[in-house]
C-alpha cells in the first residue's frame, strides 16, 4: 500500500518484531536440545519437535526425558543440596541477582523466543512475561538474603520437583525457581512439552553465571516425564501448575508420601461489574481479563457478571470494543491476540463452544480478520448464559467469555461463588464500601478491585477450592518452599494405639449411668445407626459406652458445620472471647477431666493433670492468637496496595490422635476455630470420653451451634467419609501412615487441603511447637486483594 | 470482514445544535484513574506504525495541527513566519522523495491572538487555511462576561473561522454546572458560524471526574470541540485526561448522534507523541476522529519533529532539527 492510500485509510500495517537473533540462537544450538542436568547439557535423544503454533514451523527438536534422566537429575540435585542450603543468604542472593540481571540483559531474546514457541503476542512477552519473571528473581534475591531473619523456625525442604504449563513458560519457571532457590532448595524443573525453549535458554544462563552444578536441573519432556518426577521418592516437594485434572492425579500419587505439595490449577474467575463502576474502564478490564494471552490464563476473568441495570449497554459497548481487537501474527507489535499454543487447544475450545451453545447462550464473535492458518480463534462473547451451561461451569482456556446479569450484591456473590474453582475475581465499582464488602465474600485467592490480571512477585497468587492450594509470590509464597525445623525430628510411631481386644471385667456401678451421644449442630444427639460400643479403660475395665456414629452422622455434622460458616465472619475478638471461655470452663472441671483421663488409660494422675492443664493453656494460646494472626499489606510496584488477608478455609474435618485424647483434640480444634473454621471432630477412638465430656464445656461457653461438631465411632471409617465429603474444605488427620495415605487419596474429589501425621509422633505436649503458627497457617488461606487508588 | 472498516464521514458535518443541561447524566459519570492510566499506557504499546505507514500517519498528523503561536511577545513578524510555515509545512525535497506532493499537506489551522488576525489573513490568502483565535480572556478566562462575549464577536468579525474559548475553572471546582453551561452556550451563540473549541484547562480541574463532567457540560452547551489545555497550565495535555475526554465524546455521540471534536494541546512536541494520540483516537473513537474536522493538535514545535521523522522516512538517514525551516 502506498503512502497516499494509507493517508486516506489510516491502517496500521505490519510491524513485525525481528526474530533473527532468536532463530540464530536456535541454529547455534543445532536446533536440537537436551536436558540440563547437574550443570551440563546431556546428549539430545528421544527427540520430538517444538513448533511455532502461529505458522506450524518447527523451531527445534527437544529431548523427551526418561526415568533415567530424572534419576540422574535428582541425584545431582540431592548432591548439591547440602552445599547450596548451607550457603549464606547473601551468597544465594548473589546468584539470584545474577539470574535476574542476565535475563534482563537478554530480555528481548527471551521475549521473541517465548512468542515463537507459545504464540503469544510480542507485546505481552515483551511487556509482561519477561519483566515479571525478572522482577521475580530480584524480589527473591532479597528473600534469599533475609531468610534466617524472616523465617527463623524454618528450613529448606530439599529437592523440589516442579512441573509448569505452556501458557507462561518463563514466568511460571520464575515463579517456581526463584522462591525455591531463595529458600535453599535444589530443583528439577520440567517445562511444558509445547514450550520448552525459554527454559533451555534459562539453563544456559544458569551455566553462564556459574550456578553450582545440580542446583537447577531442567528436564524437558511430556506428561510421562512429569510422572517420573512426581513418583521419585527423593523429591520432597512437588509444585505443579496446570489443569485440575492432572493436579488431582498428582495429589493421588503423592498421597501419604510426606511430599510437600502445592497446586496451582484451573479457574473460572468471575468479573463483576456494578452499576456504579467506570463502565468504559471495566470494558478495558474485560480485555485484560480474558483476551490477555488468548484467554489461556488460569486466572482469566471468564465469567462476566454485570448488574442488570447496565447489562444491555455494557454488552453493547463490549461488542464494539471486541471489534477493535487485532488477531494475528504474534510477532507483530500491533497484535492484541496471538495464536493459541497448539492445534489441540484450538480443537478443544471449539468443541466446548459447540457443545455449550447447544445448551444455550447467544454467541457474538468479534468482526475481526483472522489468519487462515495457525491456531487462531476470534474473541468471542457468549451472553445470556445460564449457570448450568458448561461454558459457565468449565474452564475453556481460550478467548471466550460468558456473560450474565445479576440484581443485587448478594446475588453477585452467590453467582461468583457458584463454581468448583476459586482462583481469582475482579470487582468493578467506584463505591469503596461495596467493593470492600464483596472482596472477602468471594471465594478466590486473588481479588482485583477495579483492575484485572495484575501480578507481582511481592503478592501471593494461588487458589481456593479446586483451583488448588499453596501460594506463589510474597511472604506466603516462601512458606511453600520451607518446612518447620521441628518436623525433621519427628519419629515414627512405633506402638499402634490398638484397641484392646481383651474381654473385660464388668464395670462397677457406683454412679448414675451416663449416655455419651454425638454433638451435632449444638445439640447432643443419638447416633443415626442406634448402636453403641463398650469402651475399656485402664486394666481393661469397662468404663462405659460410646455412640457409634455412621456416615449419616458425618453428613449431619458437616451440614451443621456448613450452616455455621458465618463463624468466619464473626469478629476475631468474639472468637477469642469464646476460646477463652472454653478454657475457663474447662478449668472449672480440671479434676473431673483428669480423673477421666486416668480412667481411660494407664497414665499417672500427674500426667493426666498435665494434659488437662496444657489443654487449658492451648485454648488460651489460640484465643490469644485469634485476633493476632492477621494478614499483611504488600507493596507491588504500581500505585496500589495488596491486602493479604488470612481467611478461614471453611469446614475442617479433624481426626484427633488416639493418644492424648483431650490435648490432641484440643490442639487441633483450637487453631481451627480461632481462625474461623467450623469443625467436625472425630475423637480418639479408644479413649473418646475426654471429648464426649467436653460437650458440656462447649454448651456452657457460648460456642455458636454447629461450630464444633463431634462424632465418635470407628475412626478409619468415619475419617474416610469426612475425607470424601465435598462439603469439607480441609481435613486434618492424626493417625497411621497407611490411613494417612488413604485420607490424602480421598481428598481428590474436591481437592480439599490436607494435613496428615503420616504415622509420625507429633508431641502434643510440646507447647512451643503446638502453639506456634504451624496449625494456624494450615487453618487459613491467604487472599490477596489488589486495591489500586488515585483520584 | 475487513479489520479496519473505513467509516463514512457522511454525518460529521452535522453541527452540534446544543442540548439541555442534563444533571442526571453528569451524576452517573464515574472515572477510575488507575484504570484510565493503565489503558492510556497500553494504547501506546498495543499499536505502532512502521515504514510507509509511519510516513502516511505523520503526514496526516501535520494536517491535524493547529499551528500555534500564543505568546505574550508575539509580533506581526513572528506570525508571518508562522503563516509561511503553514503554507509549506514540509520541505519540498522530502515531499518529493515520499511522492506525496499532490497531497498538498497543510496544517488544519493556525491559532493566534486577536491582534494578529489581519496579518494572518493577508499571509494566508488563497490557502484555505482557517484562522483560529483564542478568546474570552485566554488563558485564565476571568474577564467580565460582557468583555469576553465582545472578544468573540470582534474576533469573528475580523475573520476568525474558529474560536478557542477558555472556561472558568471555578465553575467546575464548585460544581456550578448551570453557570458553566450558560456561559458556554452564550459563547457559542456569539461565535455564530465560527466553530467553538472549549478549553477545559484540565491541569486545573483536579480530578478525572471533573474533567469528564466539564467535557459533557461543554458539549451539551453546544461546543464543536473540547480541548484539553491552554498550554499555560502546569499540566498540559496527556493521554490519561485525553482518554477521559475522548470517552465522554463517545458517550455523547452514542446518546445524541452528534460527533464532537477533540483537541489536545500543550506539550505535544514529538512525532511519537502525536502518533500516540492518533492511536488513542482510532482505538477509542474510530477513523472519523482522525480528520481535521474532528481532531486537532494544538502545537508548534511538534511540526519540526514530524518533519525530521519524515526526512528519515524519505532518506533512511536521521536528520537534525536545524535542517527543518523554523516555525
Amino acid at each position: 500500500m502506498n503512502i497516499k492510500d494509507i493517508f486516506i485509510n489510516l491502517e496500521y500495517g505490519p510491524a513485525p518484531e525481528d526474530a533473527k537473533r532468536a532463530k540464530d540462537w536456535l541454529k547455534e544450538n543445532g536446533q536440537k536440545f537436551s536436558h540440563f542436568i547437574n550443570g551440563e547439557f546431556t546428549k539430545p535423544k528421544n527427540l520430538f519437535p517444538t513448533t511455532n503454533p502461529a505458522n506450524g514451523e518447527e523451531l527445534a527438536k527437544i529431548s523427551n526425558g526418561t526415568k533415567e534422566d530424572i534419576v540422574l537429575a535428582v541425584k545431582g540435585a540431592k548432591a548439591a543440596f547440602n552445599e547450596w542450603s548451607a550457603l549464606s543468604g547473601f551468597e544465594r542472593a548473589k546468584y539470584l541477582y545474577a539470574i535476574a540481571r542476565n535475563i534482563q540483559k537478554n530480555a528481548r531474546l527471551f521475549a521473541v523466543l517465548e512468542t515463537l514457541d507459545n504464540g503469544k503476542p510480542i507485546r505481552e512477552s515483551r511487556d509482561a512475561d519477561i519483566p515479571l519473571a525478572i522482577r521475580h528473581f530480584y524480589y527473591h534475591a532479597g528473600f534469599a538474603q533475609h531468610i534466617d531473619n524472616k523465617f527463623p523456625d524454618y528450613e529448606p525442604i530439599g529437592v523440589c520437583g516442579q512441573i509448569i504449563p505452556w501458557n507462561f513458560p518463563l514466568l511460571m519457571l520464575a515463579w517456581k525457581i526463584a522462591p525455591a532457590l531463595a529458600a535453599g532448595n535444589t530443583i528439577i524443573l520440567k517445562p511444558a512439552e509445547f514450550t520448552p525453549l525459554s527454559a533451555l535458554l534459562f539453563a544456559q544462563i544458569c551455566q553462564e553465571i556459574g550456578l553450582p552444578k545440580g542446583v537447577v536441573n531442567i528436564v524437558t519432556g511430556d506428561g510421562t516425564t512429569g510422572s517420573f518426577i512426581v513418583e521419585h521418592e527423593d523429591i520432597k516437594k512437588i509444585a505443579f501448575t496446570g489443569s485440575t485434572k492432572v493436579g488431582k492425579i498428582i495429589r493421588e500419587k503423592t498421597a501419604g508420601s510426606n511430599k510437600a505439595l502445592s497446586l496451582e490449577l484451573g479457574g473460572k474467575s468471575p468479573f463483576l461489574v456494578f452499576e456504579n463502576a467506570d463502565i468504559d474502564s471495566a470494558i478495558e478490564g474485560v480485555v485484560d481479563a480474558i483476551w490477555f494471552n488468548q484467554g489461556e490464563v488460569c486466572c482469566a476473568g471468564s465469567r462476566l457478571l454485570v448488574q442488570e441495570s447496565i447489562y444491555d449497554i455494557f454488552i453493547k459497548k463490549l461488542k464494539a470494543r471486541m471489534n477493535k481487537l487485532r488477531v494475528g501474527n504474534p510477532l507483530d507489535k500491533s497484535t492484541d491476540i496471538g495464536s493459541l499454543a497448539d492445534i489441540s487447544q484450538v480443537k478443544r475450545v471449539q468443541s466446548m463452544l459447540a457443545k455449550g451453545l447447544k445448551q444455550g447462550g447467544t454467541e457474538f464473535s468479534a468482526k475481526v480478520k483472522i489468519p487462515n492458518h495457525g491456531c487462531f480463534i476470534a474473541p468471542t462473547l457468549i451472553s445470556d448464559i445460564s449457570p448450568s451451561n458448561l461454558l459457565f461451569t468449565e474452564e475453556i482456556f481460550g478467548p471466550i467469555i460468558v456473560a450474565m446479569s445479576f440484581r443485587t450484591p448478594n446475588e453477585a456473590v452467590a453467582l461468583a461463588n457458584n463454581s468448583i474453582f476459586g482462583l481469582a475475581a475482579s470487582i468493578w465499582s467506584e463505591d469503596i464500601n461495596l467493593a470492600l464488602d464483596m472482596a472477602p465474600k468471594i471465594k478466590a485467592g486473588v481479588v482485583w478491585i477495579n483492575s484485572a490480571t495484575q501480578f507481582d512477585a511481592s503478592v501471593g497468587f494461588g487458589g481456593y477450592k479446586q483451583s488448588g492450594f499453596g501460594r506463589e509470590g510474597g511472604y506466603e509464597g516462601m512458606l511453600a518452599y520451607l518446612k518447620p525445623k521441628f518436623t525433621k525430628q519427628l519419629t515414627i510411631q512405633t506402638k499402634e494405639n490398638k484397641i484392646s481386644s481383651k474381654k473385660s471385667i464388668l464395670r462397677k456401678i457406683d454412679n448414675i449411668d451416663k449416655t455419651a451421644k454425638l454433638f451435632i449442630g449444638g445439640k447432643q444427639v443419638r447416633p443415626d445407626g442406634g448402636y453403641c460400643k463398650n469402651i475399656y479403660g485402664a486394666n481393661d475395665q469397662l468404663i462405659g459406652q460410646i455412640s457409634i456414629g455412621n456416615r449419616k452422622d458425618i453428613r449431619n455434622g458437616v451440614e451443621a458445620a456448613r450452616k455455621a460458616l458465618d463463624w468466619g465472619n464473626k469478629t476475631t475478638h468474639l472468637r477469642a472471647q469464646i476460646l477463652y471461655y472454653l478454657a475457663e470452663n474447662l478449668d472449672y472441671r480440671k479434676r473431673e477431666f483428669s480423673a477421666r483421663l486416668c480412667e481411660m488409660s494407664n497414665i499417672s494422675p500427674i500426667k493426666a493433670n498435665k494434659e488437662v492443664e496444657l489443654s487449658i493453656r492451648r485454648l488460651f494460646a489460640f484465643a490469644g492468637m485469634a485476633d493476632k494472626f492477621d494478614g499483611k499489606i504488600h507493596s507491588p510496584p504500581i500505585r496500589a496496595i495488596a491486602l493479604a488477608m488470612n481467611e478461614p478455609i471453611g469446614v475442617i474435618g479433624i481426626c484427633a490422635p488416639n493418644e492424648a485424647p483431650l490435648l490432641g483434640a484440643i490442639s487441633l480444634i483450637a487453631p481451627a476455630i480461632a481462625m474461623g473454621n467450623p469443625i467436625v471432630l472425630i475423637p480418639s477412638e479408644d479413649k473418646p470420653f475426654a471429648m464426649s465430656d467436653f460437650y458440656q464445656i462447649i454448651e456452657t461457653s457460648d460456642v455458636p451451634s454447629g461450630v464444633i461438631n463431634i462424632i465418635t465411632g470407628e475412626k478409619n471409617e468415619l475419617s474416610m467419609v469426612l475425607a470424601e465429603h465435598d462439603g469439607v474444605d480441609a481435613i486434618w488427620f492424626a493417625g497411621s501412615k497407611e490411613q494417612s495415605k488413604q485420607i490424602e487419596k480421598a481428598t481428590i474429589h474436591n481437592l480439599k487441603q490436607s494435613w496428615v501425621s503420616n504415622g509420625l509422633n507429633y508431641d502434643w505436649y510440646d507447647s512451643k511447637i503446638m502453639e506456634s503458627d504451624y496449625f494456624l497457617t494450615k487453618a487459613t488461606q491467604v487472599k490477596n486483594i489488589w486495591v489500586p487508588y488515585g483520584v | 470482514m475487513a479489520l479496519n472498516m473505513i467509516e463514512k464521514n457522511d454525518d460529521i458535518l452535522k453541527r452540534n445544535p446544543g442540548f439541555a443541561l442534563d444533571i442526571d447524566w453528569l451524576k452517573r459519570i464515574k472515572m477510575n484513574r488507575s484504570a484510565l492510566e493503565r489503558r492510556a499506557k497500553e494504547i501506546v504499546t498495543r499499536r505502532t506504525v512502521k515504514k510507509q505507514y509511519q510516513a502516511a500517519w505523520l503526514l496526516k498528523a501535520i494536517s491535524l495541527i493547529d499551528l500555534t503561536s500564543l505568546n505574550g511577545d508575539d509580533t506581526d513578524g513572528r506570525i508571518k513566519r508562522l503563516c509561511a510555515k503553514a503554507k509549506q509545512p514540509v520541505r519540498r525535497d522530502i515531499l518529493e522523495k515520499l511522492r506525496v506532493e499532490d497531497l498538498e499537506i497543510k496544517p488544519a489551522a493556525i491559532c493566534i491572538y486577536y491582534p494578529f488576525i489581519k496579518t494572518a489573513l493577508k499571509e494566508l490568502e488563497g490557502t484555505n487555511i482557517p484562522i483560529a483565535v483564542v478568546s474570552t480572556a485566554f488563558p485564565h478566562g476571568l474577564a467580565p462576561f460582557a468583555t469576553k462575549l465582545a472578544e468573540i464577536e470582534l474576533s469573528v468579525k475580523a475573520g476568525a473561522k474558529e474560536i478557542d474559548i477558555v472556561i472558568e475553572r471555578r465553575f467546575v471546582l464548585l460544581g456550578q454546572w448551570h453557570e458553566l453551561y450558560q456561559q458556554v452556550k452564550a459563547y457559542r451563540k456569539a461565535a455564530k458560524e465560527a466553530h467553538l473549541k472549549t478549553i477545559l484547562a484540565t491541569g486545573e480541574l483536579a480530578t478525572q471526574e471533573n474533567i469528564a463532567k466539564a467535557s459533557l457540560v461543554c458539549m451539551m452547551a453546544g461546543a464543536d470541540f473540547i480541548k484539553t489545555s491552554t498550554g499555560k497550565e502546569k499540566t498540559n495535555a496527556n493521554l490519561v485526561t485525553s482518554l477521559t475526554m475522548v470517552r465522554m465524546i463517545r458517550d455523547f455521540y452514542e446518546r445524541t448522534g452528534i460527533k464532537i471534536g477533540f483537541k489536545p494541546a500543550g506539550g505535544i512536541s514529538s512525532a511519537k507523541d502525536a502518533l500516540s494520540y492518533m492511536f488513542l483516537m482510532k482505538e477509542e473513537l474510530g477513523n472519523d476522529w482522525l480528520e481535521p474536522n474532528l481532531f486537532r493538535f494544538g502545537a508548534s514545535s511538534l511540526l519540526t519533529d514530524i518533519e525530521r521523522q519524515l526526512e528519515h522516512c524519505a532518506t533512511g538517514r536521521y536528520g537534525v532539527d536545524y535542517y527543518q525551516p523554523l516555525v
